[in-house]
């Protein structure tokens, strides 16, 4: 199922940040959008596509105006790199998604509370809830897992009773 | 802006919640000087959608800022979850609240007179039945007269009704089955863009934080207030009151700036079922050494609240939770039985089970293993919980405990509080009905919420009761204190019992009825 720029638009809404995502475009030079997209390609279900543009629209509009958000999470990802290149000899957008996910695991990512300030796995996870969080409050992400409406999204009220 | 004190206003509210900002509407709508002095802080509309991502999140806590300097409290008894029941600041608890917004039944205002047990109310139904329906006007009721068992009404609500839910069309099969009839839960929540304030668009966040502002909030109400001329001053705690002889003459506050003092002709304590009674026992003098509007010794005594009941499960089938975060059916079918003398309302609820975004937070997982996780957890909940009443007992009670103070030095309160037998009935009568619901739909029960498991509604009731007789209650019908000329309570803390049934509405109607008298009688001082 593909996720979309209305998608992500929906996830930024539900984050408080849908005045900024207006003027998605510029301004993102400064993001490492490949690495996150690699990311969300490991993070999001196999029956989702159209990451780059869900992951570029959201992450834009979730740290525009937030320069101190936006280096944190740059430099998560950079240090993310970092280990993947001397464990895996290369960086996240060029790992098979199976390396990019034993990754994840051997960084402990999997047992790691969020954290801004926090290890590499405790501001890893906190790089990878917010990418879920956009995820499963977004209509797309919604439906993978039987709701057109997730909490989060304002899909309006006529879903609720609808149905048989 | 300044929080320092105006000239002696014609009006003081302590508090900003639902009840003080009615009451300083109507006052400052005819016209009266008036001043609202609250606790906590007012909160910026434009983070709404932020609270309630944090509320999404899990081990975020409450999106609704908590100060336990500021409002530490002790318990007894049966453990109180105070900071959960309450929101300090301009809006008060209808901040986080839910926005059900149900009248109480005729049967609630004599349960003395009916079946021998508490006290009847020194109104009835009829006497609040036109204030119920200005009630519903100022927080803008969504609902649909379509119950056959009463209460009656003279006019339709002010919104059409949000209609039933895809699980509640799957409970009303099994509450057929049962023998029990439902009903349309009015909503204090907009079904249609209502006096400039949106819609629903189905955030389904409603408890704690609509982002949409279609959920009422007593924001609105304070912004009418202020619109009317009225003075609302947040971060303002009183901390005592003053009196001369049977007179209150002001009140005492601090500010983060300093300490002041608000002099008034009228005053109006709506500080909630807690803080209410504190302020009265910290404000005790030589002349009432019990604390002020004590002289019955009821003050802080007969607290009681709604406890909750329920019991889900899981169906094969699809049941929609969490498109919308609020009920849109209910049963009365057993609220006016006598085995035992206990009301029950039944509620369906349409926010069963976890969120998909709470369980791929929590789960630690990701890709097709979380989606899959996610899936499984999500669908096919349906649950039915309830409001049980308790009745009023004098050994449930707030009161000041002199072991822990606040930041400013004074005993925080200290709720003491218990379940007896009757209530416990009452639950255990719920949870049958509520097992037979989903048994007759074929659903397996996955969890209850039974009398040992129980917790309160955050409904703080009875701790300044209001009747006829002086020597056992606190205020009299008007919710004025026996003890003193001018001083007032709005607020659930004045309902004599509580009956099943979400108590804002009534507030509401009551704060409506002060407000108006109040403003009546301030024109009459001023002539
Ligand atoms: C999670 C939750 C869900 C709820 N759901 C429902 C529902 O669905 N339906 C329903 O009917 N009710 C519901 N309630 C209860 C409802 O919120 C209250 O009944 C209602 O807000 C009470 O109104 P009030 O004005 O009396 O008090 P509050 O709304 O509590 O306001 C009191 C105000 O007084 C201020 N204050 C306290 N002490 C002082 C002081 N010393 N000086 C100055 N100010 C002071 C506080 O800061 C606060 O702003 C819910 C409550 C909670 C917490
Ligand atoms: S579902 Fe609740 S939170 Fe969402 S818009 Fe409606 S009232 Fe507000």
């Amino acid at each position: 199922m593909k996720l979309s720029r209305r998608d992500a638009l929906a996830a930024l809404a539900g984050v408080g940040s849908a005045s900024l995502a207006g003027c998605s475009g510029d301004g993102s030079a400064s993001l490492p959008v490949d690495s996150l997209v690699a990311l969300a390609e490991t993070l999001y279900p196999s029956a989702a596509s159209g990451h780059r543009e869900f992951v570029e629209t959201y992450v834009d509009g979730r740290t525009r105006g937030r320069p101190a958000e936006r280096e944190a999470l740059a430099e998560t990802v950079a240090d993310l790199n970092g280990v993947a290149r001397e464990w895996y000899d290369s960086r996240l957008p060029e790992l098979s998604r199976a390396d990019r996910d034993s990754l994840l695991h051997e960084v402990g990512v999997e047992t790691a509370a969020p954290r801004r300030d926090g290890t590499l796995a405790e501001r890893v996870r906190r790089v990878v809830d917010d990418l879920l969080y956009a995820f499963y409050t977004s209509p797309t992400g919604g439906e993978l897992v039987g709701t057109s409406n997730p909490p989060g999204y304002p899909g309006g009220t006529a879903s609720y009773h609808e149905g048989r | 802006m300044s929080r320092a004190p105006s000239g002696r206003a014609d009006l003081l509210v302590v508090g900003a919640g639902p009840a003080g900002s009615l009451v300083a509407r109507e006052a400052a709508a005819a016209g009266h000087d008036v001043v609202v002095l609250d606790a906590g802080p007012r909160f910026d509309d434009e983070d709404r959608t932020e609270r309630m991502a944090a509320h999404l999140r899990p081990d975020e806590g409450s999106p609704w800022p908590r100060d336990p300097e500021r409002d530490g409290y002790t318990t007894g008894g049966r453990p109180y979850p105070l900071a959960a029941s309450r929101v300090k600041g301009v809006g008060g608890s209808t901040l986080a609240w839910h926005g059900m917004a149900p009248r109480l039944r005729e049967r609630d205002f004599e349960l003395r007179s009916r079946h021998g047990v508490a006290v009847d109310w020194p109104l009835s139904y009829a006497d609040l039945r036109p204030w119920y329906a200005r009630a519903e006007r100022a927080l803008g009721v969504a609902g649909a007269a379509d119950g056959a068992e009463g209460p009656p009404r003279e006019e339709p609500y002010p919104m059409p009704a949000f209609p039933p839910s895809a699980s509640d069309r799957i409970l009303a099969e099994g509450a057929e089955a049962v023998g029990l009839s439902t009903r349309t839960a009015p909503n204090a929540r907009n079904s249609e863009s209502y006096d400039g304030d949106a819609a629903c668009v189905g955030y389904g966040t409603c408890r704690p934080v609509c982002p949409s502002g279609a959920k009422y909030t007593a924001e609105r109400t304070v912004a009418a207030a202020e619109a009317a001329g009225a003075r609302v001053v947040d971060r303002a705690p009183v901390r005592r009151l003053r009196v001369d002889g049977d007179r209150v003459t002001g009140a005492r506050y601090t500010t983060p700036a300093g300490e002041h003092v608000q002099e008034a002709r009228e005053v109006v304590l709506a500080a909630g079922g807690v803080e209410t009674p504190r302020l009265l026992l910290l404000s005790a003098t030589g002349d009432h050494p019990d604390g002020l509007a004590n002289s019955s010794g009821a003050v802080g005594r007969y607290f009681h609240d709604h406890l909750f009941a329920g019991v889900g499960g899981r169906v094969d089938r699809e049941t929609r939770q969490h498109h919308v975060g609020f009920h849109t059916t209910e049963s009365h079918a057993v609220y006016d039985e006598a085995d035992p003398v206990v009301g029950i309302k039944l509620e369906f609820l349409n926010d069963a089970g976890p969120t998909p975004v709470g369980v791929a937070l929590s789960d630690g997982s990701w890709g097709d293993e979380l989606a899959d996780r996610v899936r499984e957890a999500y669908g096919g909940h349906l649950a039915v919980g309830a409001l049980v009443e308790q009745l009023p007992d004098p050994s449930n009670r707030v009161r000041l405990d002199p072991e822990t103070v606040d930041d400013a030095g004074d005993p925080v309160p200290r709720v003491e509080w218990s379940l007896d037998s009757r209530t416990r009935r009452g639950i255990e009568r719920a949870n049958e009905l509520q097992r037979r619901v989903l048994e007759a739909v074929d659903a397996d029960p996955t969890w209850t919420v039974d009398a040992e498991t129980t917790g309160p509604a955050a409904h703080q009731m009875g701790t300044t009761r209001m009747g006829a007789d002086p020597a056992e209650s606190v205020v009299d019908p008007d919710c004025r204190a026996h003890d003193l000329q001018n001083l007032w309570v709005a607020g659930s803390s004045v309902f004599p019992t509580g009956g099943a049934m979400n108590p804002t509405l009534t507030i509401a109607a009551l704060a409506l009825r002060l407000g108006s008298r109040l403003a009546d009688r301030l024109s009459g001082e001023r002539d």
